[in-house]
Formats: C-alpha cells, sequence, structure tokens
C-alpha cells in the first residue's frame, strides 16, 4: 500500500457507531514490548535498529492477523507523510521526529498499529469505535500472543513486561478513551471530573495524545498504573471510571436543556452554519464548532448530519492531510482557506 | 463561559505568539496546574521549542517524585568508585536518574534496589499480576528471574483497595483519594 491510499478513506474507529457512541468517541489499548536479544532503541546503533526492523518484519511474515498489511519505513518517508500518520493516531510526534531505524506497521482498516523503535521496540496499538476497550484488549492480546510465539520479549515474571520507561513497567498496557464532554464544560464542571480523575491514577490529555492540550471539548483518559492489577483489571478499572463520567455529561447535557434550549439550540444551529459557510477556519476554531455540532446531533438537535463525516473531518481538516489533499506544501492561511474548503464539501454546504 | 459566541474564536484567528510577539499564533496551549488554567498562543516555530522544553520536563517529573528520597546511589566503600551502571548496556544509573528511561532489560537487574521503591511509588505496587508470555510458562528459568522484585501485600493493603473500589464505585471520589492516598503511604517503606 502507497501512503497516498490512506487518503481515500479514514480509520474504521471513526465510523461513530459503538457502546456509547455518542459521548465516547473511540477506544485504545496500547502495548510496549522489547525484544530480549537486543538493548532499548534508545541505547541501540543504527545498525541494530535495522536489525530489529529486519527481525520484526520476518515475525509478522509468520502471523496471520497481519497479513496484508503495510510495513512503512520512516526513512523513506518525507516530514509530510510522516506528519499525516500522526495525524491519523496511527503513530506518535516522537516517531516522526526522528526517523532514523523507526517503522511503522499499519494493518488493514487501520485497526492495529505498530510502532517499530520508538521508545521501545514495539509498540503495539489497536483502535475501536466507541466505548469498546474489552474489544480492542481481545484484538491487541492475540496479536501480541502471535508475536511472542516468534519472538523473545523481554520479560521478568516478577516485573512482567520491561519497558525503557518505568512508568509502562509490568503489563506495558495503556488503555484510553476519547470523550466529548461539550456539557460538562459549559457547566463549567470539567475541572471537578479532571481533578478526581487524576486523584484517581488516571491520566487525561487532549485529541493529538501526550502533551497536547484538550481541543474541542475532547478528553482522553487513559491508565497510568501497570503493576498490582492484571490487564483486565485494569480495563474494568477505566470502564467504571469512564461510565461514571458519561453519567455526569449526560446529566450536564440534561441541564444544559432544561436551562436554556434555545440558546443551545442556536449555539449550536449557529455552528452548524458557520461550518457550511466559511471560507477560513482554523484547526482550533474548526474543532471547536464541530464539537458543537456532534452535540446538536448526539442531542437531537440536529439530524441530517452524517455522524462519520463529521468523525473523518477532525482527521482531513489537520495540516498533513490538507498539503496531501492539495498535492503540495501550504503555508498556514492556505491551510485555513483549504480547510474551510474540505469542511463546506464534506458537509454538503452550497456554495452561496 | 457558558454558550460564549463565535466571537471568542474569531478574536483567536488574528492573535500573534505569546513568545515571539511577531508570527501568528496557530497552537493553543492549555495548562492547569493545581485546578487553575493558563492559556498560552504560540506560533509554530515556538510551539516547536516549547514543546521540546516540555518534553525535557516531563520526562524528568514523571521520576522526581519517585527519585528524590530512595533512588540515590549507594554511598561508596572504601574509596570505591560510585559508579552504578548496568552491566550489559553501561547505562549509569546517574544517567537514568536524568533522562528517566532504561538502557535494557539487564537494567531492571542492576538497578534492582532502587527500581524497587521508585516501581512501588510509580504503580502503588510493583507486583506483576499480568500475562505471561507462553516462552516463559514452558522455560521456567526465565532469563531474567533471578534476584528480581518480590512485594506481598499486607491484609490492611488489601482492605484499603476493597474500601477503594466502593468508593469510586459509589462515586465518592474525594473518599476515594483520601484512601488512594493511605495505600499509597503503606506500599512505600
Amino acid at each position: 500500500m502507497r501512503i497516498e491510499e490512506l487518503l481515500n478513506h479514514t480509520g474504521e474507529w471513526l465510523r461513530g457507531t459503538g457502546p456509547s457512541a455518542h459521548i465516547v468517541m473511540s477506544s485504545r489499548v496500547r502495548l510496549a514490548r522489547n525484544l530480549e536479544a537486543w538493548t532499548f532503541p534508545g541505547k541501540s546503533g543504527k545498525k541494530d535498529l535495522e536489525a530489529i526492523l529486519k527481525t520484526f518484519e520476518e515475525a509478522v511474515n509468520h502471523i496471520s492477523a497481519l497479513k496484508g498489511s503495510t510495513l512503512f519505513q520512516m526513512t523513506e518517508l518525507d516530514q509530510v507523510d510522516r506528519q499525516m500518520l500522526v495525524e491519523r493516531h496511527l503513530m506518535s510526534h516522537e516517531h516522526a521526529s526522528n526517523p532514523e531505524g523507526k517503522g511503522l506497521l499499519v494493518a488493514a482498516e487501520e485497526v492495529v498499529s505498530i510502532m517499530i523503535n520508538e521508545e521501545d521496540h514495539l509498540r503495539i496499538q489497536v483502535m475501536r469505535s466507541g466505548l469498546n476497550l474489552s474489544e480492542a484488549w481481545d484484538i491487541i492480546n492475540a496479536i501480541d500472543d502471535a508475536l511472542a510465539h516468534e519472538l523473545t520479549f523481554a520479560f521478568s515474571p516478577s516485573c512482567g513486561f520491561l519497558t525503557a520507561c518505568p512508568t509502562n513497567t509490568g503489563t506495558a498496557m495503556r488503555g484510553s478513551v476519547m470523550m466529548h464532554l461539550p456539557a460538562l464544560v459549559m457547566t463549567k464542571q470539567i475541572n471537578k471530573v479532571l481533578a478526581a480523575i487524576s486523584k484517581l491514577s488516571f491520566a487525561s490529555r487532549g485529541f493529538y495524545g501526550e502533551g497536547t492540550q484538550a481541543s474541542g471539548n475532547f478528553y482522553q483518559i487513559s491508565n497510568q498504573v501497570a503493576l498490582g492489577h492484571s490487564e483486565l483489571d485494569i480495563i474494568q478499572n477505566i470502564n467504571g471510571l469512564i461510565r461514571q463520567v458519561i453519567e455526569q455529561e449526560e446529566q450536564a447535557r440534561q441541564a444544559l436543556l432544561l436551562q436554556n434550549k434555545p440558546m443551545l439550540e442556536d449555539k449550536v444551529c449557529r455552528s452548524f452554519g458557520l461550518l457550511k459557510t466559511a471560507r477560513i477556519i482554523s484547526s482550533q476554531e474548526a474543532i471547536e464548532f464541530f464539537s458543537m455540532v456532534r452535540l446538536g446531533l448526539d442531542m437531537g438537535i440536529l439530524k441530517h448530519v452524517d455522524h462519520k463525516a463529521l468523525n473523518e473531518l477532525f482527521i482531513m481538516i489537520q495540516p498533513a492531510h490538507l498539503q496531501k489533499i492539495e498535492g503540495k506544501k501550504l503555508n498556514a492561511f492556505e491551510r485555513d482557506t483549504k480547510r474551510a474548503a474540505v469542511i463546506r464539501q464534506k458537509l454538503g454546504g452550497k456554495d452561496v | 463561559m457558558f454558550l460564549s459566541g463565535a466571537g471568542m474564536t474569531v478574536e483567536k484567528i488574528n492573535m500573534t505568539c505569546d513568545i515571539c510577539g511577531k508570527k501568528k499564533a496557530t497552537v493553543h496551549l492549555t495548562e492547569i496546574v493545581d485546578e487553575q488554567m493558563s492559556e498560552m498562543h504560540l506560533c509554530e516555530e515556538c510551539a516547536r521549542q516549547k514543546n521540546t522544553q516540555m518534553e525535557q520536563q516531563f520526562g524528568l517529573a514523571d521520576l522526581l517524585a519517585g527519585l528524590s528520597d530512595t533512588s540515590k546511589p549507594p554511598a561508596s566503600k572504601e574509596g570505591e568508585k560510585n559508579v552504578l551502571k548496568c552491566s550489559r548496556c553501561g547505562l549509569l544509573y546517574e544517567d537514568f536518574r536524568k533522562f528517566g528511561r532504561l538502557g535494557c532489560g539487564e537494567c531492571y537487574t542492576s538497578f534492582k534496589e532502587h527500581l524497587n521503591g521508585l516501581l512501588r511509588k510509580i504503580h502503588g505496587s510493583n507486583k506483576y499480576m499480568g500475562k505471561t508470555p507462553s516462552k516463559y510458562q514452558e522455560n521456567q528459568m526465565a532469563p531474567l528471574s533471578e534476584g528480581t522484585i518480590a512485594f506481598l501485600p499486607s491484609e490492611d493493603l488489601l482492605d484499603l483497595k476493597k474500601q477503594l473500589h466502593s468508593a469510586v464505585a459509589a462515586e465518592d471520589f474525594e473518599k476515594a483519594a483520601v484512601i488512594r492516598d493511605k495505600i499509597k503511604k503503606i506500599a512505600t517503606p
């Protein structure tokens, strides 16, 4: 598969359905694994990194679940291509910024992706639509078993999987859930909820992962702890917490309706109108309006908007995607213009 | 900020960078420290620099809490050079403290006395409860089993964990936080 082919569709996890999809956009489970035979990537030279990549590639050939996937060598991609993979949530910023010896395996429909030689030799991730960590775990567990059959992982019975960063040591698993919490933000309860989440040793981040701010009312919530619990326990704990946050958001949405329904409807419909007509739009602004349109859809204020199209826009409006769609480099102003055009087209805005 | 109108975002479009004051701010950062929120608006270039700074800070901050008191290298014996390093990859323990990243699986054995406390601080436990790869199930003498860490939770701890579960189930986050802190105390010598 050529990288351009990714542009024709978006990941299966953006389809906008699944359990609690009105509040939970997607679920992700990630496992970190290292190969026993090599030092971790940070301590490995170019030759070793290439050998690790080769070893992984051979192992993947024997795994039927990963048939038909594509292995991208980071050094063969230019900066925009790498950025595009980050924007699709297939890999981290860190993986794009220093391409030497690094690879990315992308399986069918972008459900599974594996970063090779990021901070650990392997970072395996599975994405699902809606609140579906258990299903994501089942898939990733099977892939991990298959990989463990082909490769020998750095593992100790008492510490678990050995990782470069001690915050991952143990299960080396992170489960995270992307939540849309506009009503908690509008009713000013979000800081209270986030504070409770962090007190319980869960982390909350922005839409684009580690080190990013929450934008458009999207929050990514994940576990921090990898020892003292089994993988399934951790997933159950996240699920328990997420269900409570869902309930709080639902209550806040009802409160908004009771408090001032016309104002909420106005806000939602104006946002939709703006997206369909704007000629210049920043990504921050676009995401704020997406959030309102999404809220309108989920609360039945808007009816004739395609959920999937809206979800796909989150990916398509980012800088590298816009440049790939246009087929050339764009400066910030040109991107804002192109972004507005892509949104108008996708949401069926007539040229007025 | 309930239902603030479109005016707020229009304002954002014309913002200049908070750091250089020249270029257009296209990156908007929000930091929450002790529930106090502060916003920064940066141009791409300054944001990239800021990001590198933050990464360095975060790598350290993650660990500093755990490292500050428990994990100083042991005092030197009889004029011996006090250099603790991994027998396989040669990573200096000092460098692990600085950058927060281990160099290989063997580091876990080389630095085990220090990592024991650190892992317990980070995770609230250092007992591994997760899956075991098939190769290690067949082979009881796993390569890294020698001298690694074991930690049995006390009755108190188990009881507290149960309490924590019910507090979370009852949505009593305040109470849950108190119990969590107690657990941390017990789990830390």
